[in-house]
């Protein structure tokens, strides 16, 4: 079956359905939210903003909840007098940094993470991040773009990633093939993934990005690399320019996107195909349970994406085929296609795609459409809600561990509460 | 730079959401970025509006620069009037359009709209939330306001007056103006116009028809107050109705400007506070330690409260809002503390833990640092979260107000009697003291950040157990204290009599 649903991206081209584009007001975060989860992923590594209030705003209100002291991220907020001239704005972040890492001396990896106001007075975060590394001897001090002129939600995890591959050592020119799996997961998932990797006889398995700054993983022509999130374009490329080699699959989504996924890295290292099945066999039975629990509420549902994460195709793949949901609009902030190939060619036939956005309009059609399920957001859910229309927040999707064979029946579950919860109101 | 890890207010042009959110009838077109669009979930998530903001964004992005960027924001002025049909639109700049200098109003006014179009220059590198909203309310009425109206004399008729400054995310604004609007009504005076919230610019237009303008919030009303004092002669009636004091102060205002006898409304009794703080299980209240901070409105209003009306003993009192300092200032004063004026966060927590205050009034943000203290907090001003919106009627204002803020103040406290049974039963095997008082929640095993350099210093065996024997609410600050006392005096261990010095020092 899997295998099935990998040969069809053979027959891509001709199967790529019609892509709208649009353009015109956009209703997404920036690249600053990824923050949010990196900033918990790598424990010891600091997110320092050089933007405006608004982007410390942002952060805050993206967060949510404000849990930690002293979170492993600030905003340096220029201001008026930094505006006079780079060179004071230049001598202020030194100050600042300065400070910082005073406070904080377990810091090991500082990211000054540029905003569109850093860019647009043409701050060069690069060359300050060189001085600041060069002068700060303990902490290496790196930078990559999360504004909002430059990325979208997600994409600032890309951005964070691409910028670390040029850390990463290089592996030894006859070193064994290693297996890199690309993307910021839950530990919890990585943990898995790791597990089932080592049962497959896989030996070598890194991740990108480490838990700690000083485990960065050794890339070279025997890496071959995994990317756990569709949103992550400019990572891979930096480390095919390393030599790595791309393990192009289906995201590891549902049952069978996580089969794919997990079989692409088999393949790549010569895995005995029933010794794979074996391995996978539990896992497959177990998301195949947990998933069957949702289907009754979501078989022939209608649902649509408003462009957020860039999960929108995979979700799209998965809620289709494997809980029967019809997608009327899958719309997505940026279609990669080349990496995407797998999934866009997985989805039922017909599916409406939308690249970028203009929020009025996808207004006007959802509300027409009226959809069983909008997945959006924050700010568009409850006006949506207030329209009849159920929603999913996108955002969940990246704040929790929805990848692999045991977070199936939770992504599952994800779409199916909103459903559920209408159902069981009677007021 | 400012190092910043939570804010207390966000950009201004946040507050020139509140007040276009607040009102009907009004677009905003935001030339910004498209993460700007963030401040949309404030209002449809923290407050759960029901619709999006009157906003509309430009979005423009890095390919647009030196381009076309005025090109997209003209476009979007027009089709934001074409989409909504709004009877005025406000343009503006977030903190990235100012730096490219597009020039929204000359753009704007190119387009020949048939409504006023008012731009709103608001300087994101200087100013912040409640001083955008402020300066945009003042825009709108100075725009809108229809300055040749004349006012029928007051004789003969009820008095008139316009309600000011509440807007969309306000703390308690929904039920503050119902509450006043109330008790205008007791006191035989009509609203003519609350604004921004729930105005539009057909309403703005009929300002200068009321007798008096009330301020509720001066963060956000008094430059526009000011103004309508200035162009129609109306007075301005400032006194915050925030506590029985200030209500009854307010209603006598009124009543002044008015002519209106209020001694009965103020005979009768018209809030519970008096009596719940006079009866006898209150008596536990007595100088407790509080710690308050907010925006200054809220935060002086508070003091009052917490000092005169409760019994409390203020030990610190602030606002993150530097331009109402001086009436925060002078109420500090009054109370016997250094003022704390700051907006940074971590300067607050300091304070407050230095504090050994006993509960704290503040913000969203306070309500964190007193939950990593382990201090109980009450809520009593903006910024806040999703629970301080209330599905319940829960003003702070007026005299249900006040009854309000009994509860608030007192809720998070352990109630006077049971505090009596903790101790008394406090060495009985069947008490399990870590259980806490049973009106709260089960202790939340939040780590617990105790900033205490305790240089190595020992408690004895003895010592120790005798801490144990001191209720757990007050444990954590006995044991801090007892450190505090010790490490001053360059003690290596606490025996029983360490700790029993310490307890006299630090007696109130
Ligand atoms: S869009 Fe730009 S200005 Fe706005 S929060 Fe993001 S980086 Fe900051
Ligand atoms: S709290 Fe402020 S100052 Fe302190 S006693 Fe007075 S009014 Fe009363």
């Amino acid at each position: 079956m899997t295998v099935a649903v990998l040969d069809r991206a053979a027959d891509l081209p001709a199967r790529l359905p019609p892509v709208l584009r649009e353009r015109g007001q956009r209703e997404v975060f920036c690249g600053l939210t990824g923050i949010v989860w990196l900033h918990r992923k790598i424990q010891d590594a600091f997110f320092l903003v050089v933007g405006s209030r608004t982007c410390a705003h942002l952060l805050q209100s993206a967060a949510g909840v404000m849990v930690f002291a002293e979170p492993r991220f600030a905003t340096a907020i220029i201001e008026e007098r930094d505006l006079a001239g780079l060179a004071d704005a230049n001598e202020e972040l030194d100050r600042v940094v300065d400070r910082l890492l005073a406070r904080r001396p377990e810091i090991k990896l500082l990211f000054l993470v540029g905003s569109c106001p850093s860019e647009v007075i043409k701050l060069d975060l690069s060359r300050a991040a060189s001085r600041l590394d060069a002068k700060h001897g303990e902490t290496r001090v790196l930078n990559y773009s999360g504004s909002g002129i430059e990325t979208t939600f997600t994409q600032g995890e890309d951005a964070c990633l691409a910028a670390l591959v040029p850390e990463m050592p290089a592996a030894a020119p006859g070193a064994a093939p290693s297996l890199l799996v690309v993307g910021a997961l839950p530990d919890v998932v990585e943990d898995q993934f790791r597990r089932l990797f080592a049962d497959l006889g896989i030996p070598a398995v890194f991740t990108l990005p480490p838990r700690r700054a000083a485990d960065l993983p050794p890339v070279g022509t025997n890496t071959r690399f995994l990317l756990a999130q569709p949103f992550l374009g400019d990572t891979a490329a930096a480390l095919e320019d390393r030599g790595a080699t791309h393990l192009p699959a289906l995201f590891p989504f549902g049952v069978d996107g996580t089969t794919a996924w997990l079989r692409a890295a088999a393949a790549a290292f010569d895995i005995a195909p029933d010794h794979f099945d074996r391995v996978v066999a539990p896992g497959r039975a177990r998301a195949a349970r947990a998933i069957a629990r949702h289907r009754d509420r979501l078989a022939g549902k209608t649902i649509f994406f408003f462009p957020d994460s860039q999960l929108e195709v995979p979700l799209a793949r998965f809620l289709a085929n494997e809980l029967g949901m019809v997608p009327v609009e899958v719309a997505t902030p940026y279609l990669h296609r080349a990496h995407l190939a797998a999934d866009l060619a997985a989805l039922p036939a017909g599916t409406q795609l939308v690249e970028g956005q203009d929020v009025d309009r996808q207004l006007d059609r959802v509300r027409a459409y009226r959809p069983d399920l909008a997945v959006c957001g924050l700010g568009l859910a409850n006006p949506l809600e207030a329209a009849g229309i159920a929603t999913k927040w996108s955002i969940e999707l990246v704040f929790t561990p929805v990848h692999g064979f045991d977070q199936a029946g939770d992504l599952a579950e994800l779409f199916a509460r909103p459903l559920d919860r209408r159902d069981r109101l009677a007021v | 730079m400012q190092l910043t890890v939570w804010t207390y207010e966000g950009p201004p042009h946040v507050g020139a959401m509140r007040v276009a959110t607040g009102m009907t009838g009004v677009h905003y077109v935001l030339h910004a970025p498209q993460g700007d669009t963030y401040a949309d979930l404030l209002f449809t998530m923290i407050e759960r509006r029901d619709a999006r903001p009157p906003v509309t964004y430009t979005t423009f992005q890095a390919r647009d620069l030196g381009t076309d960027t005025a090109a997209l924001l003209q476009d979007a002025i027009q089709d934001a009037y074409d989409r909504f049909q709004p009877q005025a639109l406000l343009v503006g700049a977030s903190c990235t359009a100012e730096l490219i200098q597009d020039d929204p109003a000359g753009l704007a006014k190119a387009l020949d709209l048939p409504i006023p179009v008012i731009n709103l220059d608001l300087p994101s590198y200087q100013r912040k939330e409640n001083w955008g909203a402020a300066e945009t309310f003042y825009a709108l009425v100075r725009t809108l306001a229809d300055t040749t109206v004349e006012r029928s004399p007051m004789a003969g008729r009820r008095p008139r007056a316009n309600l000011l400054g509440p807007t969309a995310l306000g703390f308690r604004h929904r039920d503050d103006v119902t509450e006043v609007t109330k008790l205008l009504g007791q006191l035989g005076v009509d609203v003519a116009v609350t604004a921004p919230m729930g105005a539009s610019p057909a309403d703005l237009a009929r300002l200068g028809d009321a007798d008096f303008n009330i301020v509720l919030y001066p963060e956000i009303a008094d430059t526009a107050a000011r103004w309508l004092e200035k162009t129609f002669g109306q007075p301005t009636v400032r006194t915050v109705p925030i506590g029985h004091g200030a209500t009854s102060d307010f209603v006598r205002e009124i009543a002044a400007l008015t002519g209106i006898d209020a001694a009965p409304l103020l005979r009768s009794n018209p809030s519970r506070l008096p009596w719940y703080s006079r009866s006898v299980d209150s008596t536990y209240l007595t100088g407790k330690r509080v710690f308050i901070f907010g925006d200054a409105t809220h935060a002086i209003a508070a003091a009052r409260v917490a000092a005169d009306e409760l019994g409390f003993t203020v030990v610190g009192l602030g606002c993150y809002n530097r331009e109402f300092a001086k009436p925060l200032r002078e109420a500090a004063a009054r109370c016997g503390v250094e003022a704390l004026i700051t907006d940074d966060y971590l300067a607050v927590e300091e304070a407050i833990a230095a504090s050994a205050c006993e509960l704290v009034l503040g913000t969203q943000m306070e309500r964190h640092i007193a939950k990593r203290l382990r201090v109980p907090c009450a809520v009593i001003s903006a910024p806040v979260h999703v629970q301080d919106f209330p599905a319940r009627y829960s003003p702070v204002m007026g005299f249900e107000g006040a009854n309000v803020l009994f509860d608030t103040f007192v809720h998070p406290l352990v109630m006077g009697l049971e505090e009596h049974l903790l101790t008394m039963f406090r060495d009985d095997f069947e008490f399990n003291d870590a259980a806490g008082a049973s009106h709260l929640p089960a202790a939340e095993a939040a780590a617990v950040i105790v900033p205490v350099a305790a240089n190595d210093i020992e408690w004895t065996p003895a010592a120790e157990k005798e801490l144990g024997k001191i209720p757990f609410f007050v444990r954590g600050k006995a044991r801090r204290n007892t450190e505090k006392f010790a490490s001053e005096r360059g003690l290596v261990a606490i025996d029983l009599d360490t700790l029993y010095d310490a307890k006299s020092h630090y007696a109130r």
